[in-house]
């Protein structure tokens, strides 16, 4: 099959591309790709729910560096600004608003876990392969210019991406209001006893609100 | 007016008459007694004037094809000749008849609209048949005449009597008529068409494939219609209709219906001398055992339809011997004088109270009550005994001269053997038609003890039509020497060695028969007479109370109210028979001469030879087996390939169901996976693996 | 650099991602992992920027507009989940079967909502 001799061809074909003796680049990609496919693993795999946020922290700074090694150093700038930043702590008030256990739960994974596994694995199985076979001989040329600075970002970004740039704000807005609205106390459902849970719809607002703005001024900064 | 076009009308005028008779019945009651007789009243004058006009001569012969049928056209074609046109007039005759005398008869009936109409139907359809010269137009008449006969047995359906005896009319006859239909199918495509003049073309031709098949097909049909051996089983019971029904669908026409249909394809069946002879073993089988069963009968109209059975047998033993002639000769006597004889016979129901003959024993003085009814009663029954000089000894005579002719090896294409069996059947049924003849007079007018009631005159409309019939009963037979010019030619004249030997033992009969009543009477009478000699009162639901066994006593089903309306009479006396006497045809009459003659066959005789048990036995037990079996196939066989599918659907649909959890991550998973699946098998198929 | 490392990693981050959505009970965990799918695409969008030397830099500037999609969706997505657990008193994605067989019209909403939701109240009272 094609999926067995991949390796083998993989190997064949980078062997003259000095797939044998990689370049510290690549050393350092995979270190830190094997950190972030663990971190993601535990993220998904932890009964400890606030763990989960702490571990998925380190996926996303993980892939942060992976963007540096990319020379995509803005987005790596914006990925831990806005994930490691933001959505994390939102998430994590997210998870206090909702009274999530601190500590171990028996039952943080659902019934489906193994019909999950087998279609991720599956789905793996399949990306990867297609993948590797694809693209078996392509190398990424990483000694020229470099290609993600602030300033190529921005030049590009408000020269030929100015449109969707502004559309993508007004989505933003419509989130926002979106957000306000299904967290708003609404005086049918909560009657009695609602004022308090309804203080926690104050932190999504606000924190949506701050993603917001967390997101476009970094933006509008450039 | 051409002849063609007063023969269409013939037909067409009682067709008229039924339809709005029909139409206007509920809305205008005072047309419809109109409208029953003057339509039918012309279309006899116009049957008299096309019979002179046609005078015996070559047959008139119309037709028009009203659209292509295909391979075998279907023609409105009039044939007349000779047998038809005379037939024609009895037909009108007694159909005229009868309707008048059911103005009288039905007077208080609610559905005398409906009745009228469908008498009126029935005219037409007969006329329609005996004129039809095309086969297929022909049936139309016949299948008419049958549903008209259902309808008009049933007419008291109040009664069980008459709800059982329509549906076996309905259903014996039509066991006959479906291989009738078969044979006349075959019949066309032998001869390659429909009309009667061409098939006889190609008979004398010697054109037909399978002569015996299509005559023993057409035989069936024959049988069931005229009430011959062994489908006759219907009539006896289909007295149980209205007593001018009686008269004129099951004495003098329809039954004929089936005798007038040989005599008209005679030809075909003399083309098969297997088929005259089966004819001539069916006609005396079919006399000699319904006159025995004649003279066990109880219910005088019940007597009076095996003895139509046993004359319809004369006919179709006339024609077995190849002799139409004489056929169509005794089929007209006898027409005048049965229809006589019921019309007669419902007079005499209505003036006793009761159909039992051994009810009207226990009267005296019935003939001073009813003497249009004694009278020509008297005279019909007398014609029916063929004693001379009344019709019926002349048209029997030419029967048995012509069964004589060819038993003695001189006719022209029926085989011996059919002449030697109608000829001993003949005679034999000739003693035994004088002694019930004898025996149903005897019983009815010199019965004795207390008078029977008076109702008065009884209607013109019903006496008057008794004495235009006696005219024929009396004199027909004296045409003999004309109708030869209207018939085939042949000579009708009574020949002298049958003449002798058949009054003779006719004679015989009337002595024996008359002995046998004075003994039994006799006997009865040394018998200690009842409480108080008087026929059973009756109780208030107007049956009679009790059923005497032996001797004098007093029994009798006798109507409760017989001063109501003379329909309304023979509907109840029909309905007290069964109880009163506990069998719808006999009575446990010690006095009945038919008793001391018939000796130990009495039983047998009355229920007709165990004939409807042998029936029953071998063709209704089986179905209704076969009915059961089917009925368990389909219940416990179908059905569970029918239950079997919906719990099927049932069952995929509850185990598709709990695919329906809810929960969201499950959907999700299996979409996912599908798109893996689909996924890799679009990768596997680009990729060419 | 070998273009099939990022390549790679990107599968398989989203394959956990993947797992996550399909396995975790928590409401919040599956965003989590919704997360986790959305960055594998990120990573994938900035390697082949970089390796097509895209003249408009488009993954880059798709991968920031993912972020901010991103960001969007996560802060209307916890307001979902914060509205359904003060409805339910649940977050558990495998406790909300209304459209499940055997919910007709007529009945009310979870059945384990009752008794839930008023626990829910008293601890937020006190």
């Amino acid at each position: 099959m094609i999926l067995a001799s991949a390796p083998q061809s993989l190997l064949a074909a980078t062997a003259p591309q000095g797939f044998l003796s990689p370049t510290g680049v690549e050393i350092a990609f995979v270190l830190v790709g094997i950190a972030t496919l663990g971190a993601a693993v535990i993220t998904v795999t932890t009964r400890q729910l606030v763990h989960a946020a702490l571990w998925l922290v380190v996926a996303l700074g993980g892939l942060a560096v992976e963007y540096l090694l990319l020379t995509a150093e803005f987005i790596a700038w914006v990925q831990v600004l806005i994930y490691v930043g933001s959505v994390v702590v939102l998430l994590l008030f997210g998870l206090m608003l909702t009274r999530a256990p601190i500590g171990r739960s028996p039952d943080a994974d659902s019934g489906n876990r193994w019909v999950a596994l087998a279609v991720a694995v599956a789905s793996a199985a399949a990306l990867v392969w297609v993948v590797v076979d694809a693209f078996r001989t392509q190398w990424i040329d990483l000694d020229g210019a470099v290609q993600g600075s602030t300033e190529v970002t921005g030049s590009i970004l408000f020269r030929h991406w100015v449109l969707p740039f502004e559309a993508l704000s007004v989505l933003l807005l419509a989130a926002l209001v979106g957000a306000i609205v299904l967290s708003r106390k609404n005086g049918e459902n909560g009657e009695n006893g609602e004022t308090e849970a309804g203080a926690g719809t104050e932190p999504p607002t606000a924190t949506a609100t701050e993603t917001a703005r967390s997101v476009t001024p970094d933006k509008e900064q450039r | 007016m051409t002849t063609t076009t007063l023969a269409v009308l013939v037909p067409l005028l009682p067709f008229l008459g039924a339809v709005f008779g029909l139409l206007l019945g509920r809305k205008a009651p005072g047309f419809v007694r109109p409208l029953a007789i003057l339509p039918t009243l012309t279309a006899l004058a116009l049957a008299v004037v096309v019979a002179v006009r046609q005078g015996g001569d070559q047959a008139i012969d119309a037709a028009t094809e009203l659209t292509p049928t295909g391979s075998v056209p279907i023609e409105l074609a009039l044939h007349l000749d000779g047998f038809a046109v005379l037939t024609a007039v009895l037909v009108g005759v007694v159909a005229s008849c009868v309707q008048i005398y059911s103005t009288a008869y039905l007077r208080e009936d609610p559905r005398y609209p409906s009745y009228a109409a469908l008498v009126s139907l029935f005219t037409s359809a007969m006329l329609l048949v005996v004129w039809s010269g095309d086969l297929m137009v022909l049936l139309v008449g016949w299948e008419i005449m049958g549903i008209c006969s259902y309808f008009l047995v049933g007419h008291y359906w109040e009664t069980p009597e008459a709800r059982a005896a329509s549906l076996k009319a309905f259903l014996v006859t039509k066991l006959g008529d479906v291989p009738f239909l078969i044979g006349l199918f075959a019949l066309a495509a032998d001869a390659g068409s429909f009309r009667i003049t061409t098939i006889l073309g190609k008979v004398a031709d010697g054109g037909l494939d399978h002569p015996t098949l299509i005559a023993l097909l057409l035989l069936a049909g024959v049988a069931g219609k005229s009430a011959q051996f062994p489908l006759h089983t219907w009539l006896p019971d289909a007295m149980a209709g209205p007593t001018p029904v009686s008269a004129l669908i099951h004495a003098a026409t329809m039954v004929a219906a089936g005798v007038y249909f040989v005599a008209r394809l005679l030809p075909v069946f003399a083309a098969s001398a297997a088929a005259l002879v089966v004819l001539a073993v069916m006609a005396a089988v079919t006399m000699a055992g319904s006159a025995l069963a004649a003279l066990a009968q109880d219910d005088i109209k019940r007597v009076l339809a095996y003895s139509t059975i046993g004359q319809l047998g004369y006919m179709t033993g006339a024609l077995a011997v190849g002799d139409r002639g004489a056929g169509a000769f005794h089929l007209l006597s006898h027409g005048a004088f049965k229809a006589l004889l019921f019309l007669a016979a419902g007079v005499i129901i209505h003036a006793a109270g009761t159909n039992s003959l051994a009810a009207m024993s226990r009267m005296g003085g019935l003939k001073d009550r009813v003497p249009d009814a004694f009278w020509t009663m008297t005279v019909a029954l007398l014609a029916l005994a063929a004693i001379p000089p009344f019709s019926g000894f002349f048209s029997k005579e030419a029967v048995l001269g012509a069964a004589e002719h060819t038993a003695t090896g001189h006719g022209e294409f029926a085989p011996a053997t059919a002449g030697w069996i109608v000829l001993v059947a003949g005679l034999v049924t000739a003693l035994l038609t004088a002694a019930y003849a004898t025996r149903l007079w005897l019983l009815a007018f010199r019965g004795s003890g207390p008078a029977a009631p008076d109702h008065g005159r009884q209607p013109l409309a019903m006496t008057s039509v008794l004495w235009v019939l006696a005219i024929p009963s009396l004199a027909a037979g004296l045409t003999y020497g004309v109708l030869p010019d209207w018939f085939d030619g042949v000579d009708l004249t009574p020949t002298l060695t049958t003449s002798v030997l058949a009054t003779g033992l006719a004679l015989v009969g009337v002595i024996v028969t008359y002995g046998a009543w004075r003994h039994s009477s006799a006997m009865a009478a040394r018998a200690p007479l009842g409480p108080d000699g008087r026929p059973a009162p009756l109780g208030p639901d107007g049956h009679a109370a009790s059923a005497g066994l032996g001797g004098r006593e007093p029994l009798g089903a006798v109507a409760a109210h017989p001063e109501d309306g003379p329909a309304a009479t023979e509907a109840e006396a029909i309905t007290a028979h069964t109880p009163v006497y506990g069998s719808i045809a006999e009575a446990p009459d010690s006095a009945d001469p038919g008793r001391l003659l018939l000796g130990p066959l009495h039983r047998a005789a009355a229920t007709g030879f165990h004939l409807d048990k042998v029936y029953a036995a071998l063709f209704v037990r089986p179905t209704q087996a076969a009915a059961r079996v089917v009925r368990f196939l389909d219940r416990e066989v179908v059905d569970t390939y029918v239950r079997g599918a919906g719990n099927a659907a049932n069952l995929l649909g509850a185990v598709v169901r709990k695919a329906q959890t809810g929960n969201v991550q499950t959907y999700l998973s299996a979409l996912l996976a599908g798109s893996v699946v689909l996924a890799v098998a679009a990768v596997l198929v680009a990729a060419g693996a | 650099m070998h273009l099939a490392y990022p390549a790679v990693l990107s599968a398989l981050l989203f394959c956990v991602g993947l797992y996550g959505v399909l396995a975790r009970r928590n409401a919040i965990l599956v965003l989590m992992s919704v997360e986790l799918m959305l960055n594998a695409v990120n990573l994938n969008l900035v390697a082949f920027d970089v390796w097509l030397r895209d003249a408009l830099h488009a993954g880059q500037a798709l991968t920031l507009f993912t972020i901010a999609i991103a960001a969007a969706e996560i802060g209307i997505g916890l307001a979902i989940v914060l509205m359904v657990y003060r409805n339910r008193g649940s977050s558990d994605v495998d406790r909300l079967r209304d459209t499940a067989e055997g919910h007709g019209p007529g009945e009310g909403p979870d059945t384990d909502a009752p008794e839930a939701a008023p626990a829910h109240t008293t601890e937020a009272a006190a």
